[in-house]
């Protein structure tokens, strides 16, 4: 019975058209303005409007759970009031490691970027030479894929023993967290160049110089720079425990700090901008690959 | 052996190894294509009319015997022998031109200058219609759009023979219609020696002079050639009811379809 039902709704469908069309030509002379923008905005809204709401409602949750007298950690109301000073003044120094955010923020990221870059570099060349060559894959692969597993941290103490100095080890545990993606996407987008591209380079008789700088590169574009995303993350990740353990400025010793002197407050606002930060890693990464791959690699 | 043929295969045979197993695609192969013919090698699927095509490409190396070109043994690949591939081929990070200019630069890099080499790709992109969407990407244009630029790339090479796959294989019936009437006029206007993989007969007929019709595989081999002794400039409407291309169309179906008709495989 009600697939007939269904089938006879169509029948019954021709005048509703009509009305509805009416109704959308009015304001359409009215406001043409609103008519041009009015989709943009709403897809706009559409973007932004859910994500505002859920977290306000985590907000309220949070407020609601920390209000309580006694609770252990401060509600977003008191973390706002204590840190406020923190927040407004990103750039104040007071010498040591009393500094505002911008400074622990940049100096972290000064550390990725020197350990990251490295890591993109050996990274990209191990990559070619581990998916160019079946006796380097046989040699090296087992070894990357043993090694890529060690955690971050457990680097630190054997770089620190090898270093003897905090900066160079963290750009070390950066630079070991990050190359294994690289190495690993890099040489699985070398070992995919499609036999047509080899066709033809072999037709117009490319030489293996040629072939490496207007094949190769270009075809495992894509593929390098999922492996650099996935590195970059995971330096981020890396130096905020590194920090802990190193000290000086950056923000994650920021945070150690701050545990260290109960500025509970302090810890949360830290972790948002860290957040936000690795965010923004991943967007740019992302961005750079798509100008760089012509819009080829996904972002 | 004997007088001098442009393109000559010689007891061209090819057994392809796996494992133990070894299984002979191509027997006793022999071929002579004359400068500026227009060939077409039809069969059914898996008779190695591919493998055949890139032996002469030198994508393969044959098992026995040897292609000569110009009384040159073929053995390697090389742009005297370009390739319009069945899947165009082009890279995605190039611009139509740049698809071209990259061929361009490699074959003439040392004997014609940069404006020159730039004059050449733009004549080749113009013969196929292409000039004006010479700076998109191959994802910006459509698969017969793609196949011109494969074309161009192929021709700007200057080839002693133009080698092509199913060209016009994975196109609509009218985009290959379109790029049939292209190629000819092309090939009327340069004179090119093709040799051409299809399996359309009616395809084969129109371009060919000659049309290699080969038997079924394992051990595939040519079965017989067929003369197409139908005038040029050839117009398709005219044809249709041709006496001669009435003839050459029922001597390839009958060779297809009735001598060597595709065993039906228990599926």
């Amino acid at each position: 019975m009600p697939p007939i039902a269904q089938a006879l709704k169509p029948t019954a469908a021709p005048e509703a058209p009509a009305s509805q069309a009416d109704v959308v030509a009015l304001p359409l002379k009215r406001q043409p303005l609103a008519e041009r923008y009015g989709p943009m905005v709403r897809d706009i809204a559409g973007r932004v409007v859910p994500p505002l709401i859920v977290l306000t409602l985590v907000l309220v949750v949070w407020q609601l759970l920390c209000s309580q007298a006694g609770s252990r950690l401060p509600p977003p109301t008191k973390v706002l009031a204590d840190t406020w000073d923190f927040i407004v003044d990103p750039f104040y120094d007071n010498g040591g490691i009393d500094k505002g955010a911008f400074w622990h923020i940049t100096k972290s990221l000064s550390r990725v970027a020197i350990g990251f870059t490295l890591a993109a570099i050996v990274g990209i060349a191990l990559g070619v030479l581990v998916g160019q060559s079946t006796w380097a894959m046989r040699g090296l692969d087992p070894i990357f894929q043993v090694l890529r597993t060690i955690p971050p941290l457990a680097w630190l103490p054997l770089s620190l023993a090898g270093f003897r100095d905090a900066q160079p080890s963290a750009i070390f545990v950066i630079f070991i967290t990050s190359i294994w993606p690289v190495i690993i996407n890099t040489s699985v987008g070398v070992r995919n160049i499609p036999q047509d591209y080899r066709n033809v380079a072999a037709v117009i008789r490319l030489s293996w110089y040629e072939f490496f700088w207007k094949i190769t590169l270009p075809a495992t574009v894509p593929y390098i720079f999922t492996g650099l995303r996935i590195g970059v993350g995971l330096s981020w990740l890396a130096i905020v425990a590194a920090e802990m353990l190193i000290g000086g400025v950056g923000i994650g010793f920021f945070i150690w700090d701050a545990w260290n002197s109960s500025r509970i407050s302090d810890i949360i606002v830290a972790l948002v901008y860290i957040g936000l930060v690795g965010f923004l890693l991943d967007r740019l990464i992302a961005a750079l690959g798509h100008v760089v791959s012509h819009g080829t690699s996904a972002s | 052996m004997g007088t001098k043929a442009y393109l000559n295969f010689e007891q061209v045979g090819m057994s392809f190894r796996r494992g133990t197993l070894a299984t002979e695609v191509l027997r006793d192969i022999d071929l002579r294509i004359d400068e500026g013919e227009y060939v077409s090698i039809i069969g059914h699927s898996g008779c190695g009319k591919s493998t055949l095509l890139n032996i002469v490409g030198g994508l393969l190396k044959s098992s026995t015997g040897e292609v000569f070109l110009e009384g040159q043994v073929v053995d390697a690949p090389g742009p005297d022998r370009a390739i319009v591939f069945q899947n165009h081929s082009l890279l995605p990070w190039l611009t139509v031109y740049g698809n071209v200019r990259i061929a361009v630069d490699k074959v003439f890099g040392s004997s014609k200058s940069s404006s020159a080499r730039h004059d050449w790709v733009m004549h080749k992109l113009d013969l196929v219609q292409m000039a004006q969407h010479k700076d998109k990407r191959p994802h910006e244009i459509s698969g017969g759009m793609k196949q011109r630029v494969g074309i161009a790339r192929a021709l700007a090479m200057q080839p002693k023979v133009l080698l092509m796959d199913e060209p016009f294989g994975a196109l609509d019936a009218l985009t290959r219609a379109h790029l049939q009437d292209s190629v000819m006029d092309i090939h009327a206007k340069l004179g090119n020696t093709v040799m051409m993989i299809t399996h359309d007969v009616d395809e084969a007929v129109l371009l060919s002079d000659r049309i290699v019709m080969m038997t079924n595989g394992p051990s595939a081999t040519i079965g017989d050639v067929l003369e197409v002794g139908l005038p040029r400039p050839r117009r398709r409407l005219e044809l249709a009811t041709d006496a001669e291309y009435t003839r050459c169309r029922a001597a390839v179906m009958e060779f297809l379809y009735a001598r060597h008709k595709l065993p039906s495989r228990a599926a």
